[in-house]
């Protein structure tokens, strides 16, 4: 009688308890890739080459989908302002709201789908065909070897990908505003001038994607360490990477936006 | 791919990022501009900043000079003290005019330096005399409307 509600609590509490269980285990996982990060920084070809696959291979889809993510907020920002007369001040929504949201946000998510999941592919299938365990025979540390330099190009390729993104946004912003729909070319970038601050608004921008860079690496290795060393273990520690490390942006985003922008506006 | 090529294909991608926070220091940001130079301090007191904040522009005959670092409020006078980073290579004589004036209809609000005749010039941290208070709407309205209440004709001879 008793039994189903018992059972659900149970799965409920067990849940709960290997979330925990797997959030320590993570951590204890984070420090020793930072630990163990000498041979990635002394060697440091090895994280040049994960650049060349984590930032390098991205930069496509971060220069397109920042170009058209510029141009919907041009077009978008355009008929909004313009009915209220103030059709000048496109040039201000789009930086602002490039430089300080979409650039980081939109960059993290797509750098979250296109190499913390192939991250987290690599090193799982690498542990599936046992070439991390012939790498400890050998007495190399594979986290020193293989999930170091990949954490740090992550760390390394996230802020530059977001600056790129927002520069290109703000390029399409101006091409759809200043070309297609005739804003002032002078009064588009003068407004922008006077209400982008460098410190306040892109230092603040650049330090946002520097933290979702090392979130979303963070949880693209682990998750990849801590696979099933199955064929289904992997494809599930894929999605996980893309689902946790998502949420992890936009959660980590209301919080540094709060503490950032409270007091400026 | 060898070696040389992926170094090759990093450092153009390092390069294009910062070519990219480069564009937004520079070009939207305004950095270039706003934040060189040594500044120096000056103060004012008002009886009513309006809706002035943090960071508004300083400006004379339209040009920045300088902006607000700071607003305090002065409970002895109960008058809101103002604090402006000024750019050094400009003075102003002791009675100069601090406004404070709103660009466009619902525009920011800025302050506006009137320079005056005097021989001495401001010293850096001093306080400026002559000050005017913002606008405010609600305070032009009301004079406006008891304006008119006032010059109201006599009401109509009763039938």
């Amino acid at each position: 009688m008793l039994d189903r509600p018992l059972n659900v609590l149970r799965s409920i509490g067990g849940g709960l308890v290997d979330a925990v269980w797997r959030l320590g285990y993570a951590s204890r996982f984070f420090v020793g890739v930072l630990m163990l990060s000498g041979t990635a920084m002394r060697r440091f070809q090895l994280t040049i080459r994960e650049v060349y696959f984590t930032g390098v291979l991205s930069l496509i889809i971060i220069v397109v989908s920042g170009l058209f993510v510029g141009m919907v907020l041009g077009l978008q920002g355009y008929d909004t302002l313009q009915r209220f007369g103030s059709a000048s001040a496109l040039g201000t929504l789009v930086a602002l709201s490039l430089v300080r949201e979409l650039g980081p946000v939109v960059a993290g998510l797509l750098f979250a789908s296109r190499a913390g999941s192939a991250i987290t592919a690599e090193i799982g299938l690498m542990k599936t065909t046992e070439q991390l365990s012939a790498m400890e025979m050998m007495a190399i540390n594979p986290i020193a070897r293989v999930v170091a330099p990949r954490f740090w190009a992550g760390v390394i390729s996230m802020p530059l990908l977001a600056a790129l993104f927002s520069a290109m946004g703000i390029l399409g912003g101006w091409m759809v505003g200043v070309r297609l729909l005739g804003v002032d070319d002078g009064t588009f970038w003068s407004q922008m001038q006077a209400a982008v601050d460098f410190r306040e608004d892109i230092l603040n921008g650049v330090i946002k994607s520097l933290v979702f860079g090392l979130a979303v690496s963070w949880i693209a290795v682990f998750e990849g360490y801590d696979a099933v060393p199955t064929a289904e273990g992997v494809s599930s520690a894929t999605t996980r990477t893309v689902v946790t490390s998502s949420l992890a942006i936009l959660a980590l985003d209301v919080l540094l936006t709060a503490f950032m922008f409270r007091g400026v506006v | 791919m060898n070696r040389a090529v992926i170094d090759l294909w990093v450092g153009l991608f390092v390069a294009v990022g910062f070519a990219a926070l480069v564009f937004l220091a520079m070009k939207v940001g305004n950095l270039s501009a706003a934040n060189g130079g040594e500044t120096y301090e000056l103060k004012a007191s008002f009886d009513n900043i309006g809706g002035l904040k943090v960071r508004a522009p300083l400006k004379s005959s339209g040009v920045l000079i300088g902006r607000v670092s700071d607003i305090q409020f002065d409970s002895e006078h109960y008058q809101a003290v103002v604090t402006f980073t000024v750019d050094r290579r400009f003075e102003f004589p002791r009675d100069t005019f601090a406004t404070i004036l709103t660009a466009g209809l619902l525009g920011e609000q800025y302050v506006g330096f009137d320079a005056g005749g005097d021989a001495e010039m401001l010293k850096p941290g001093e306080t400026i005399r002559k000050t005017q208070s913002a606008v405010v709407l609600e305070k032009l309205i009301g004079q406006f409307m008891f304006g008119k209440a006032s010059e109201a004709p006599q009401p109509a001879p009763t039938k």
